[in-house]
């Protein structure tokens, strides 16, 4: 039984990381069509940032409220980031899918070099408060605070954007957009502002997630966001793209399927099995979960 | 032959005035041969014993240099098959590395492990690389336009988990598996047999370009165009689109897999890295800098991206870049970052790559001399 509660709550953190990386990506392709695969980037920037402030930001370090700064620092640079992103690079090209898409690509591969020309292509130790290390027993299973702390922020977030999309008159103009973006222009709304908001609303998701991600994994190394794009990317598939909730529901499906599947059966199986989960979603239901629906 | 862009290729960026068009110069009547010209210079470059300084490391007849030539021939011939799907018929594949590796894997394993003769093992490999095409393609053609580009992309990164997670042994996992020379020909195995993979790496390149241009210019090849222009039109006309992207997608998965059996003797071995996205993503690139829908653009973008990404990485360690401040010389010691950078470059002010940048130098330079000429 708490090998069950274990793998379930492990599971839920891992989908925690899934939903952070995967809502801004959700929300920026349902409303914009781009496919961002700098994403992974964000990410990393959020992971090294909050990195680099813990060593060396004044105030900051791997404790108590020095941590926190530190990954509010990291926030920022992923925001900050992912804003310049899409003023310098992704405006230009709006409506010409295949070619953002192209610019992403290059991004990608020239953010990932960048990182590692910065710091090293080896993992690097995580500055982490001494409290995540430990575990919490909860009902005899011993789970790893990282994944618990995953988990509240995946919750807070989810809580958050689907706030701020349903009481506010950005969120208002972002569900429009998402479920018809020429109407809501036609309307005289200035959609690119929202663009813009929502990059920086997936910029800093991604970046919490790269933080967060750091103090799970214990390490930071500049290839983690690729890895954890991918799978991102199957959950807004699955989820729907466009959708807040489909994709925590996803999450979920994804993070439980991998965990058990990965413990249960053979290590690996469970990644095989989430692609598996892909196809059939696609075979039978291609609009994904939920649909392209921005609303909760 | 008569022309270097093929006929279904973009239109150029701006209609040209009559007077601004290139004069018939000297050159210009030589210009249908130049393919020619560069499969005579590739056939006679490992008779020479040319030194280039800064180029290549040795000779150009040195096995080091033979190695890196056919390296870039392959991956010429790959980006060219893969122009078949991107740049001719539309389709946004990042899961094309899954069936090189098949043709690399296939090829490796069954030599390696089940002891085959080397002609079975890559006929074996490259049949069972194209079948694996035609199967995954008929799943992900449901989908189209972005959905299908991650319906791929999820689609190899099983094939890249299978190959990392080493099931029944067969892949070696994390180490790679090196190719058990022992049963290949003698022509094939060591240093001093180099020249023989550059000629393999040559034929496949040949034999892409051939196949490539061969199934563009022909109806299917118009339908191919047809479609990735307008596809609902080619619906009206009462053709069935899947079936002719399922046969795009197929020939594509083909020619990948036989380039992976031309890799793996070239490497001599198979390592997991090329299973990755990543792999997928620099063909893209390659075809993207290179010119997507030409029939050289392809070509000369595979072999310059595989030469650049072997040779940055001399360049990041020269004394010339060591010398620059470190915030410079540490992103310009990554292949990676240079071509990313100069690949964003290369979308937004050379769309059509490399093989739309003559004529429009041509454009810059009559523009340039006509002041000149009425002063």
């Amino acid at each position: 039984m708490d090998t069950v509660i274990l793998l379930t709550l492990t599971g839920l953190g891992l989908a925690a990381l899934y939903f952070l990386v995967a809502s801004g990506l959700s929300l920026v392709f349902g409303l914009a069509d781009v496919l961002n695969f700098a994403h992974g980037v964000f990410l990393g920037v959020g992971a090294y940032g909050t990195w680099w402030a813990a060593h060396n930001l004044p105030g900051a370090g791997s404790d108590g409220f020095g941590f926190v700064l530190a990954v509010v620092f990291g926030v920022a640079a992923g925001t900050l980031v992912a804003v310049l992103v899409e003023l310098v690079l992704i405006r230009p090209l709006y409506s010409r899918t295949i070619e953002q898409v192209l610019v992403t690509v290059g991004l990608s591969l020239a953010g990932v070099a960048l990182l590692q020309a910065t710091w090293g292509a080896d993992a690097r130790p995580f500055p982490r408060p001494e409290w995540t290390r430990q575990v919490t027993g909860i009902l005899g299973a011993n789970v790893p605070n990282g994944g618990l702390l995953l988990i509240i922020a995946a919750v807070l977030v989810l809580g958050a954007i689907l706030a701020f999309l349903r009481w506010t008159r950005y969120g208002l103009i972002i569900r429009a957009g998402v479920e018809n973006r020429e109407m809501v222009t036609a309307l005289g709304i200035d959609v690119r502002k929202a663009f813009t908001l929502v990059f920086a609303i997936g910029g800093a998701a991604a970046a919490l997630a790269g933080a967060l991600g750091g103090v799970y994994f214990g390490t930071v190394s500049p290839g983690q966001g690729g890895s954890l794009l991918i799978f991102a990317f199957i959950v807004v598939v699955i989820g729907g793209m466009g959708s807040v909730i489909g994709s925590a529901y996803a999450a979920v499906a994804v993070g439980l399927t991998q965990q058990f599947v990965n413990y249960y059966g053979t290590s690996g199986l469970g990644d095989i099995c989430v692609v598996a989960l892909l196809a059939v979603v696609l075979l039978l239901r291609p609009q994904g979960i939920a649909g392209k629906v921005a609303t909760a | 032959m008569t022309e270097v862009k093929s006929p279904e290729a973009p239109a150029p960026p701006a209609a040209v005035p009559d007077e601004l068009t290139p004069g018939r110069g000297r050159w210009h009547g030589l210009r249908p041969y130049l393919p020619l010209v560069a499969l005579v210079v590739a056939l006679v470059l490992p008779y020479s014993t040319l030194h280039l300084p800064g180029v290549f490391e040795g000779a150009l007849n040195s096995p080091g240099t033979l190695q890196l030539l056919a390296v870039c021939l392959v991956f010429g011939g790959l980006a060219a098959g893969y122009d078949l799907l991107f740049g001719r018929t539309g389709m946004l594949s990042f899961g094309h590395a899954l069936y090189f590796a098949a043709g690399v894997y296939g090829t490796d394993i069954l030599v390696t492990k089940a002891g085959l003769p080397l002609w079975q093992a890559g006929l074996l490999a490259v049949t069972g690389g194209t079948i694996l095409a035609a199967l995954l393609g008929a799943v992900a053609l449901r989908t189209v336009g972005i959905a299908f580009a991650m319906v791929t992309l999820a689609f190899a990164q099983v094939g890249a988990i299978l190959v990392a997670r080493d099931f029944g042994g067969l892949t070696g996992g994390e180490e790679g598996l090196p190719l058990d020379v022992s049963g290949l020909p003698q022509g094939l195995v060591g240093v001093t047999n180099t020249v023989n993979l550059y000629w393999l790496a040559l034929a496949y390149l040949v034999v892409v370009v051939f196949v490539v241009h061969r199934v563009s210019g022909s109806p299917t090849g118009r339908v191919l165009a047809g479609l990735r222009d307008d596809e609902r039109r080619i619906g009206v006309l009462g053709l069935d689109p899947y079936r002719f992207k399922l046969v795009a997608f197929t020939l594509a998965g083909g020619l990948a897999a036989a380039g992976g059996v031309v890799y793996v003797l070239i490497v001599g071995g198979a390592s997991p890295h090329i299973t990755s996205s990543e792999w997928t993503l620099a063909l893209l690139v390659m075809v993207v800098l290179g010119g997507p829908g030409t029939r050289w653009g392809p070509v000369i973008g595979g072999i310059l991206y595989m030469y650049l990404d072997h040779r940055l990485v001399a360049f990041g360690t020269s004394d010339a870049v060591e010398a620059l401040p470190a915030f410079l010389s540490n992103p310009l010691s990554q292949p990676l970052f240079v071509l990313g950078t100069v690949f964003i470059l290369a979308v937004y002010f050379f769309p059509g790559g490399l093989a739309s940048l003559a004529p429009r130098l041509a454009l810059l330079r009559h523009s340039l001399r006509i002041p000149s000429r009425r002063p």
